[in-house]
């Protein structure tokens, strides 16, 4: 239980699993008893559900409903937190308050930025009219009606900078190798995977164990591939680097930007994302705000696990700050991911700034485990796991 | 002091490094994962052509990685400089 001194009030921006991890751990450690003339925790969101971003993958292979991997959005706070939706329009640092849309104003002494990152399709010539994708619900539906429906021909996938959930793009291709094959239309399907540095995943022990799969399942790839535009009428993608691919169907993973507000406020990086310090997670040069998960500039994986451990350390400190004493702890640049490697099969990955990643070999049980971790994350987003 | 690698005559050739300003830096170190090179592609995307980015990594893989990518990518490779547990390594935006 914090004691705290004076009336204090915390707004998170963003109803994702880094505020709304923030929001329920802050509220564990003020012991459920916020009464809002000591501590006040608001949530500020743009949506009344929480939607689990890793389902997009399940959602696009037919495997399960959008609905399966929603939730209303206030189910998932603790008693006692305020929830607001009404998107932040403005942030003003300076003044200490956060303005939303139907013009309410939130004055504040702790901010937590949460506003997640978002493919930006238009950042690329004809990316949106030529491409389909997977990182949005409303991608995630439409790819699962084009793929039911695609009979033969080349599907092309490709992965522009940044983006979030650097395995997701390697999982898809896996998983398409396997959906076809369980369609017994595998042989009329030729799958193209591009990346745009020199080797198929950033980390090379995963790109190793990748290559491997795509040369044993017949998957093609094309390193130093990145998407410079896309001729929707001719259905041809061309790369920066001077390579180009005919497509019947391309899946892109387009660039990523932060949320709006943050480049209107002027918080945001050329990308909109929050320049952070990677341990403290304080916004840079500005007073009693925090940035947690994919809106911060980190050199770190944007993943919900990264939002996790950040919303832990960024709960504890600010508790310590309202409760007048120091904030000890520090952000290690942990990051963990499971990776789907089709077949029913998956394994893991874990690392940190100093801590290289060691992949297990993939495995059904590690799949199982990822499957059952898809079911416990509203425990998680709760702050129970 | 400084240790120039990969190949310091070709990338350093008509460059005083000594005294270029980037235009932006990068700090890309302890970054496994998307890495040093996406960094850089993240920054240089962003940048106008003719800018100088200078990314910051401790992974030696990087003093390899990065080059080649400039070179595919027909950038311009300025400078790789080895400090103490990093690299710093330059490159100009070529279209
Ligand atoms: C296909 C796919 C697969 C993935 N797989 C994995 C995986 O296996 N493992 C993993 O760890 N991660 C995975 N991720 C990544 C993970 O989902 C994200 O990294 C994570 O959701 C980031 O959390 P966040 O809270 O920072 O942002 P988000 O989840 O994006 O949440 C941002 C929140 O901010 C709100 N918001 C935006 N603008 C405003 C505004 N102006 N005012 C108020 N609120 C606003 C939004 O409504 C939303 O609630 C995957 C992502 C995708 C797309």
């Amino acid at each position: 239980m914090v004691r705290v001194f004076g009336r204090k009030r915390v707004v998170i921006l963003g109803g994702g699993p880094g505020g709304t991890m923030v929001a329920n751990h802050l509220a564990r450690r003020f012991n459920g008893s916020l009464t809002g003339d000591r501590v006040e925790i608001v949530q500020i969101t743009a949506c009344t559900k929480h939607t689990y971003q890793p389902g997009f993958l399940f959602v696009a292979l037919g495997d399960a409903p959008l609905e399966h991997f929603e939730r209303d959005q206030a189910s998932l706070l603790l008693p006692g937190i305020r929830l607001v939706v009404d998107p932040a329009e403005s942030i003003d640092p300076q003044a200490g308050h956060v303005i939303t849309e139907s013009g309410a104003v939130y004055a504040y002494d702790y901010l937590i930025i949460a506003t997640g990152s978002y493919p930006d399709p238009s950042a690329v010539p004809g990316l949106a009219q030529g491409a389909l994708g997977f990182y949005t619900a409303e991608d995630a539906v439409r790819l699962r009606e084009a793929l039911g429906r695609f009979e033969k021909g080349r599907i092309v996938l490709t992965v522009d900078v940044p983006h979030k959930c650097p395995v997701a793009p390697l999982e898809m291709v896996l998983s398409l190798d396997a959906y076809f094959r369980r369609m017994g239309r595998r042989h009329d399907v030729e799958l193209v995977y591009t990346y745009p540095i020199n080797r198929v995943h950033s980390l090379p022990q995963v790109a190793e164990w990748a290559q491997a799969e795509f040369e044993r399942r017949e998957i093609r790839w094309e390193t130093f591939f990145n998407v410079d535009r896309v001729d929707p009428e001719q259905r041809v993608v061309y790369s920066a680097e001077g390579g180009e691919y005919p497509y019947d169907l391309l899946i892109s993973v387009p660039p990523h930007r932060g949320a709006p507000v943050v480049a209107a406020s002027g918080l945001g990086d050329e990308q909109g994302f929050v320049p952070t310090d990677r341990y403290t997670l304080r916004g840079a040069g500005l007073e009693n705000v925090y940035v947690v998960g994919d809106a911060t500039n980190l050199p770190v994986s944007k993943a919900g696990s990264t939002a996790h451990y950040e919303a832990d350390i960024v709960a504890d400190n600010v508790a310590a700050a309202i409760a007048g004493e120091p904030a000890l702890r520090r952000y290690d640049g942990k990051v963990f991911c499971f990776i789907e490697a089709g077949d029913d099969r998956g394994t893991y990955i874990e690392f940190s700034y100093t801590r290289p990643p060691r992949p297990a070999p993939a495995s059904v049980m590690l799949h199982q485990f990822k499957m059952a971790y898809n079911e416990m994350y509203w425990l998680s987003a709760r702050g129970v796991l | 002091m400084a240790v120039e690698q990969g190949k310091p005559q070709a990338a350093l050739r008509g460059t005083n490094h000594a005294q270029l300003r980037p235009d932006k830096v990068v700090d890309a170190r302890g970054a496994y994962c998307p890495g040093p090179l996406m960094e850089l592609i993240k920054a240089i995307k962003a940048q106008p052509v003719g800018s100088v980015v200078e990314v910051w990594s401790s992974d030696q893989g990087s003093s390899k990685d990065i080059p080649e990518w400039v070179k595919k990518a027909s950038h311009e490779l300025v400078y790789v400089v080895e400090e103490s547990g990093y690299w710093r390594i330059a490159v100009r935006k070529g279209h």
